[in-house]
């Protein structure tokens, strides 16, 4: 059964349409490319499924079931998770301390899951005159296992701010993996980092495919997508003209359906 | 994953530096060691640094500072500023005054103080983070208005007279516990007592990693569901609390308010906070920091004063104090490559 199924997904601001009509579905452990030129509707569709934007036609189905997301929170607590395009890293702080923001580890919430919950329900009872600590110890454990997952030399005391574009990459990632997501969402990772930490990132995709996680690659890359996908879709106008298996295509069809060159494959 | 032993070794070298070069990569150790070798040679050059009475009134002077710098250090921590702190020392001591004046106990006086206190905090938090006004010019406003509210309080006048509670008042803010027969002012351990809770809240708890986070990337925190609002609304209700304080003290100790009261303090806490090695563009700051920043500020002050240099001259030490820190700042900075 399919993760994600999007059905006739359409999206207007005004007169303005920004998508129209959009189906698609996504597997587990799939890894299906978006791709398209600036204005295609790519950020819409991504923004869409990670709950920013209400659809205004059409219907989001997780596992089989139609869901409504609203907002981001909501759609991360349906198991969607989001790499953005800036991966909204503090870079003052370490690598643990990012993969854990907003839901720190403590002397009371022991778990990623207890410490989303609002002060008021984590510290129902008794715990309410409870001190609650940080657990380090515990964050860096588990950061350091997130990262032995991805097989990423990445460190969790490390500083954000000394670290590579593919150690960032890394941070961004692991901390989507802290929920057990279905789905992961990423925006453009490969964008503008140095060839070989393109690899490392490629390598991370790859590890969260074999974790059976669906994930959608936003890119400008083609060789990336080609590098990692299973499945490319490519938007022209906010319309889809192309869903076809990696193997099935070629870098030049793509070129040519994303300008317009070709209509349809 | 290919094994660069290369760059492994020298990622794990930075890691596993000495002692040593830990420690004198920390701002804080300098602004520590400058302030001993100023104490050191006070005691050299004067016979008057070293006798009790100085070192009393030094260390309670560098108290209120600290009190503030505290909570300036955690404003500050969120890439934020508040100068409004001198004219809520002003609002606290005159809610003080005009309570105690009028005979009521001073069991309503400490509540109300912190009080209205608190509310100018809340004020400016919520314009901060909640209409999302910038912090310099918001608290520039409240600096004005809360010192013009605290001079129509007054209606101009000097009050010394604080009621029936006036020996408990003079000797809270005034008074000081014997410890091992050194005399410890109590501002001083109420500065002590801040400073390790403030210490321990920004090491130890979420709100303490939310306040760095928010300075590191405030958009990251919203993202990743940090209640940014919340913490932002509780950063200024919290340095507005340390104002509070050091006003309510400071009118035990001086025995009477005028509207002159804090005036300027919040450059002098502004300036501890950045000599103990927070940083204006947020994310970095620690405690301790503020508290040895306002120790070295008073020590230039008591300093110039006792080598009979004129007070005029005490500006040029702090302002090449700041310039310097910041100076080493992004020397370091460099050398990690931002």
């Amino acid at each position: 059964m399919a993760v994600l199924e999007l059905a006739n997904i359409a999206k207007h601001y005004g007169a303005i349409t920004a998508l129209t009509d959009i189906s698609l579905t996504l597997n587990a452990g799939e890894v299906v490319g978006l791709v398209g030129d600036n204005g295609a509707g790519k950020t819409t569709l991504v923004k869409i499924i990670a709950g920013n934007f209400h659809p205004s036609e059409g219907s989001i189905s997780l596992d089989g079931q139609v869901v409504q997301l609203h907002g981001p929170k909501d759609a991360r607590s349906k198991g969607i998770e989001i790499v953005y395009q800036d991966l909204a890293l503090a870079d003052n702080l370490t690598a643990a301390a990012n993969i854990f923001l907003g839901r720190e580890l403590t002397t009371i919430a022991r778990t990623p899951q207890e410490a989303e919950l609002p002060f008021w329900q984590r510290k129902r009872g008794w715990r309410l005159f409870m001190p609650e600590i940080l657990d380090y110890r515990g964050m860096y454990k588990k950061a350091g296992e997130l990262f032995a997952e991805l097989k990423s030399e990445t460190r969790p005391r490390d500083l954000v701010r000394r670290m590579s574009g593919g150690q960032r990459q890394a941070v961004a990632i692991a901390r989507t993996r802290l929920s057990n997501p279905k789905i992961v969402l990423m925006d453009e990772p490969t964008a503008a980092i140095s060839v070989r930490q393109v690899a490392e990132v490629l390598n991370l995709i790859r590890r969260l495919k074999e974790q059976g996680i669906a994930v959608v690659l936003i890119s400008h890359r083609i060789p990336d997508v080609f590098a990692v996908c299973d499945r490319l879709v490519v938007l022209r106008r906010g319309r889809k003209v192309a869903d076809k298996r990696v193997a099935d295509s070629s870098p030049e069809e793509v070129t040519g359906l994303i300008t317009g060159a070709l209509q349809s494959a | 994953m290919t094994t660069d032993t290369s760059l492994k070794d020298a990622i794990d070298q930075q890691t596993h530096r000495g002692f040593l070069a830990w420690l004198i990569s920390r701002q804080i150790f300098w602004i520590l060691l400058a302030v001993i070798i100023a104490i050191i040679a006070m005691m050299l050059l004067t016979k008057t640094f070293a006798t009790p009475q100085n070192l009393f009134n030094v260390t309670r002077n560098f108290a209120f500072v600290g009190i503030v710098g505290l909570g300036m250090t955690a404003v500050i921590i969120t890439g934020g500023i508040d100068l409004s702190v001198g004219a809520t020392v002003l609002i606290s001591a005159m809610t003080t005054t005009i309570i105690m004046h009028a005979g009521l106990p001073i069991t309503l006086a400490i509540p109300a103080s912190i009080a209205a206190s608190l509310l100018v905090g809340l004020i400016n938090g919520v314009l901060i983070a909640i209409v999302g006004m910038p912090a310099f010019v918001v608290t520039l406003g409240m600096m004005s208005i809360a010192r013009s509210i605290g001079m129509v309080m007054s209606n101009n006048a000097l009050i010394y007279e604080f009621g029936p509670d006036q020996a408990i008042l003079f000797s809270i803010g005034g008074g000081s516990v014997v410890v091992g027969g050194l005399p410890i002012p109590n501002p001083l351990i109420v500065m002590v007592l801040l400073a390790l809770i403030t210490g321990f809240a920004l090491r130890w708890t979420r709100w303490g990693r939310h306040l760095y986070a928010i300075g590191g990337n405030e958009k990251a925190a919203v993202l990743t569901g940090v209640p940014v609002k919340a913490v932002k609304i509780s950063v200024y209700m919290f340095v507005a609390f340390c104002a509070g304080l050091t006003g309510f003290l400071q009118t035990g100790w001086l025995g009477s308010v005028t509207t002159g009261f804090g005036t300027g303090l919040e450059l002098t806490v502004i300036a501890a906070t950045v000599i103990g090695g927070a940083s204006l563009a947020g994310g970095t700051g620690t405690a301790l920091g503020a508290v040895v920043g306002a120790a070295l500020i008073e020590i230039i002050r008591n300093s110039l004063t006792l080598l009979g240099i004129s007070t005029f001259w005490q500006g040029t030490f702090v302002g090449s104090f700041i310039i310097l820190a910041v100076a080493s700042n992004l020397l370091r900075n460099k050398d990690t490559g931002e």
